[in-house]
């Protein structure tokens, strides 16, 4: 351990005088208040400490205490329905300890040491094992087991496994003998560097959508699971509500929200939340699955660059179970901006608008820890790590450092744009600038789920929306009643996407989620629908007596039809092909 | 005992850097006595274990290098609060201030440090219930709610100040007698608009159940830094130990934030966008995020921060963090404002996100949500009708077309619009919202939902734009 003194204060940066032999990303304690630091810099004997708390007050010459460990998250039974902070203390504890403001010097370890849990044994003496082998299993909650294993770099040989039964996370529940003869204790945690990425057996490609039952997602702009994602928009065009939505109904076993620099009454929101909604596939609350790491825009900056590492690091250690779990970060441009700070204060050159030279490598580093992989073990376990990050652009310039080195390196865009999130288009997923890369990878997903025809009619409607787009500037000129019979379709068709498809209230008990088995038969209504009407004019019959038939209606509610009565959305195509075949039958008798 | 240096090296703008300094700490308020015997006040900005570099509240002329004397106090800044602070008007540092307060300084109940601290998300509480401003196109549209933080974005030239006003007076809780006051804090205003508010204040009664704190234009610039966090202590006292529902209205915030910039460039910071400081998001969250409700307290703390738009730019940096931060935002729009509406808010752009929670039954009525679905589209198709007159001509509109397009007028007319001193309740802005409706086909009522129509619009009762 090394102690050394303040020798300057400004903001979150602390520099330490003393420091020669201190190390890089070290986690330190300043002053007799014990904030908590990390070592960002070192100068000969000076170091400089971004601080996880509020630095007012410090003095120069207050000591500084390295503790020799870099800043780590524990890892083990306790993490799912906590909501901890940027450096993983716990949200309620703090509460608990320091009433309902925030105070300094906390130190609250993440995980429960008191709490008992259920363990069961897997593994058993003289087992040859290595990292990422399954010890031992706990129910964490109703829906997640949690399995303790064997943490990375450790290998051996068991030489004694405790008896089932209720443990804390403390208790030793193995021993083995490494290859030089050494014994280790293992107990049901252990701690992890959050800047360093867990390691796995192999990355692979993403063969599987993550289901989301947003409809513009799943169907135009899928999500492989182990891909990433970033939704980048300018304020009030519904960022926080997609990442909301993605986190309630995404398909993955594991959440880890990060709520990154973002308003407090949010986090209130999903902690409110959270614990009352129904996990659509296991009707258990979906707080069961969930990790909550929540550093708000006026708790320290310096923390908020740390909770998207904290975040990630708990996601990664999920994944090596063999869970697919999903991580929604809202906002990476917060994170960015704490680095910006943080680099403005270290007084470094600056790169494009003040952020520091390496944002972009940063911003890689942190992407690439997604994956779907093939985890450390003997057993060759699928997890899968999906991230979803948010952006909040200057002014909603697309243009800004943050948003172009992200776009750089991951594979599916959703474009928000304000123009939609003005009309109340919600999600305002724009259909014309947003890709998906997976779509090729989904495809044998796709034919197998959901027939070979789901793809052709997928390119088919998004052909549409796109001929509506060129056709829509002619229409403002000359009026849709001038347009050919034909475009008059396509705009008819493709209106009924985007307000009966793409269109998706979030707030609506049923409409909120749409399976993907929904979200088949509603397309199929809508582009059989074009279909027949296509052959209805080329019968002679007049759009404008086509476009106000009934159904139209039946079209626009369908969207609020639950998922048990599917067969009622069926029947729509029905009345669709008998409404249009009295009117060519009333066309040719006349 | 208190160490007294006049070891000043350097001053520059708003800052002073004081070397041989001993024992400082970061953040530590300063006392500056000048050789004519005036006192000014600071706080350390940077410090290290030989300088301590210092940013003057009331700015610097006047201050000299050889004979100004500093003390550093060893504590941060502080306001003295207690129940005494309604109906008083003090300054940026929370003096009274004269000429509109002219009685003795209060009597401190205790000392809060000015910066407070980050409201735990754990400990805080959903906003949901209703406030009632008196307008219908904030009521209606984009409803406040208890605990909410929605600014008002204007440009100059807009009537921000007498909507501000209004709000002021009218803003209350439906249904309880429940503890209401107005916290003010007016930064870099000028002497006429505070004059506006004060006597607006102690006309209507407002002043007794209001604080205000005051920095004109003319006061230093640097004050305005503390103003709004001296106000938001104020509030935050009054609001969690004495649970009274608190409105902050602040007053503007661009003005905070060239003062904020103005510091920054002195300090020779690396500028972000438009020569704003890096850390401006940090900042801002850190005096709107005080907003908010906490389980357990009776009281709470509603903002109205209020900032113009450099040239009506949404995209400026003030309100673009801004908007990032807050829940939502009321546009006010020049084109409406010289049509005469007043308010001129821009209802399509505003928005209020908390609003889903804080309608509805038991908060405003059951037909609230609908309703505003209903009038949201049809003022939106009216818009839109309107804009197709102008290129075609409104001889080329489609009956239905002539109706959104009539709507749309009636809307700006009577719902957006109304007078100064028009105070209505929630009831008579959603029953006025079905009367506007009625001037379309029933049949285009899509948005709500059948059973709600037949009840607040019987198939046999007036059917208004049915042929």
């Amino acid at each position: 351990m090394i102690q050394g003194t303040i020798d300057k204060i400004a903001g979150p940066l602390v520099v330490a005088d003393g420091m020669r032999d201190a190390r890089m990303f070290d986690l330190v304690y300043v002053s007799d208040y014990g904030l908590i630091g990390e070592i960002i810099e070192l100068k000969g004997e000076k170091a400089s400490i971004q601080v996880y708390e509020e630095t007012g007050g410090l003095k120069p010459g207050d000591p500084v205490r390295t503790t020799g460990e870099p800043l780590s998250v524990e890892l083990g039974p306790g993490l799912l329905t906590a909501i901890y902070d940027g450096i993983q203390r716990p949200l309620d504890e703090i509460r608990k300890e320091a009433g309902d403001w925030i105070t300094r010097g906390i130190s609250i370890r993440g995980l429960d040491h008191d709490k008992e849990w259920d363990y069961t044994p897997v593994a058993s003496v003289g087992d040859e094992v290595s990292s990422g082998v399954v010890l031992g299993e706990v129910p964490e909650t109703v829906l997640i087991t949690h399995k303790v294993m064997v943490p990375p770099g450790i290998s051996g040989k068991l030489t004694w496994v405790i008896d089932k039964g209720s443990y804390n996370v403390d208790t030793v529940v193995a021993k083995l003998e490494s290859p030089n003869g050494d014994v280790v204790e293992l107990r049901m945690f252990h701690n992890w560097p959050i800047r360093k990425s867990r390691p796995v057996a192999e990355k692979i490609a993403p063969i599987e959508p993550l289901i989301t039952g947003q409809r513009v997602v799943d169907a135009f702009f899928p999500l492989g699971k182990g891909g990433t994602a970033c939704v980048p928009g300018p304020f009030g065009s519904g960022k926080t509500v997609i990442q909301h939505q993605l986190a309630k109904w995404a398909d993955a076993e594991i959440v880890v929200y990060v709520g990154c620099g973002e308003r407090g009454n949010e986090m209130t929101d999903v902690l409110q939340e959270f614990p009352e909604l129904e996990d659509p596939k296991s009707g258990e609350p979906l707080i069961m699955r969930t990790v909550l790491v929540a550093n708000t825009s006026n708790m320290p900056v310096a923390a908020r660059e740390a909770s998207v590492y904290t975040g990630i690091t708990i996601g990664e250690y999920f994944r090596d179970m063999g869970y697919s779990v999903a991580l929604m970060a809202d906002s990476t441009s917060r994170w960015a901006e704490a680095m910006r700070e943080m680099s403005g204060r270290l007084e470094e050159m600056p790169g494009e608008e003040g952020y520091p030279a390496y944002l972009g490598t940063r911003i890689a580093e942190f992407y690439e820890r997604a994956g779907n992989v093939i985890c450390l073990g003997n057993d060759r376990r699928n997890g899968a790590l999906t991230v979803v990050g948010a952006v909040s652009p200057a002014g909603g310039d697309l243009s800004d450092p943050v948003v172009q080195a992200t776009l750089r390196v991951v594979k599916v865009f959703w474009s928000l744009q304000a123009r939609l999130a003005y009309m109340r288009h919600f999600p305002a997923i724009g259909w014309l600038d947003s890709y998906s890369l997976y779509t090729t990878n989904l495809k044998d997903y796709y034919n197998r789920e959901l027939g070979e025809d789901w793809v052709p009619m997928m390119k088919e409607a998004i052909a549409l929306l796109q001929d509506e787009a060129n056709l829509q500037e002619i229409a403002r000129l000359v009026g849709a009643e001038s347009l050919s019979p034909e475009d008059q379709l396509i705009l008819y068709t493709s209106r009924s996407l985007r307000e009966d498809f793409l269109h998706q209230n979030a707030f609506h008990e049923v409409d909120t989620y749409a399976s993907i088995t929904k979200q088949r038969i509603m397309m199929e209504v809508i582009m059989s629908t074009h279909h027949e009407m296509r052959e209805t004019l080329n019968a002679g019959v007049s759009p404008k007596e086509m476009f106000n038939l009934p159904f139209k209606e039946d079209i626009a509610r369908m969207r609020y039809i639950p998922e048990e009565r599917l067969q009622d959305i069926e029947a729509i195509k029905d009345s669709v092909r008998s409404a249009l075949t009295d009117l060519v039958e009333a066309e040719q008798s006349a | 005992m208190i160490k007294e240096y006049t070891t000043t090296v350097e001053i520059s703008g708003p800052l002073m850097l004081v070397d041989q300094v001993e024992g400082v700490a970061y953040e530590e308020l300063v006392e500056i006595e000048l050789p004519n015997g005036e006192t000014r006040h600071g706080k350390v900005l940077e410090v290290d274990s030989r300088m301590a570099l210092v940013q003057l509240f009331e700015g610097s002329s006047g201050t000299d290098i050889s004979q100004s004397k500093v003390r550093f106090l060893g504590k941060q800044v502080e306001l003295g609060v207690s129940e005494e602070m309604l109906g008083r008007v003090f300054d940026g540092q929370g003096r009274p201030r004269a000429p509109f307060d002219v009685a003795p300084p209060i009597v401190p109940d205790r000392m809060d440090n000015i910066n407070g601290a980050p409201i735990n998300p754990y400990a805080r509480d959903y906003p949901a219930e209703f406030i009632q401003t008196g307008f219908s196109s904030i009521d209606g549209i984009n409803t406040l709610v208890r605990g909410q933080k929605l600014p008002v974005f204007s440009g100059s030239g807009l009537p921000h100040s007498i909507v501000a006003a209004q709000i002021a007076r009218q803003a209350k809780v439906l249904g309880e007698g429940e503890n209401f006051a107005v916290v003010f804090a007016a930064m870099g205003i000028t002497f006429e608009e505070a004059d506006y508010f004060i006597r607006d204040f102690r006309k209507t009664g407002a002043m007794d159940r209001a604080v205000v704190f005051m920095n004109l234009a003319d006061d230093p610039a640097i004050e305005r830094i503390s103003t709004p966090r001296m106000a938001l202590t104020a509030a935050e006292y009054l609001a969690y130990e004495k649970d009274m529902h608190i409105l902050v209205i602040l007053t503007d915030m661009t003005n905070y934030c060239d003062a904020l910039r103005e510091i920054s460039a002195a300090r020779k910071e690396v500028p972000g966008r438009r020569g704003y400081p890096g850390y401006l998001y940090t900042d801002l969250s850190q005096i709107y995020e005080r907003a908010g409700r906490i389980k357990g307290r009776k009281g709470s703390i509603t903002q109205i921060p209020i900032l113009t738009m450099p040239e009506d730019d949404k995209t400026h940096p003030i309100p673009d963090l801004t908007g990032y931060i807050t829940e939502g935002q009321l546009i006010l729009n020049r084109e409406l404002h010289k049509k005469g509406i007043y308010p001129p808010m821009d209802v399509m752009e505003s928005l209020s996100r908390l609003k889903d929670k804080g309608i509805g039954k038991g908060k405003t009525r059951g037909d609230h949500a609908d309703l505003f679905n209903q009038l949201m589209a049809a003022y939106s198709a009216g818009k839109d009708a309107r804009e197709l007159a102008v290129i075609l001509g409104a001889a080329a509109l489609s009956p239905l077309d002539r109706k959104y397009l009539k709507f749309a007028e009636e809307y700006e007319k009577r719902y957006i619009s109304q007078e100064e001193t028009e105070n209505r309740d929630i009831i008579e802005t959603l029953d006025l919202g079905w009367d506007l409706l009625k001037l379309l086909p029933r049949k285009e009522m899509k948005r709500i939902s059948p059973e709600r129509l037949d009840k607040y619009w019987p198939v046999d009762g007036k059917n208004g734009g049915d042929e």
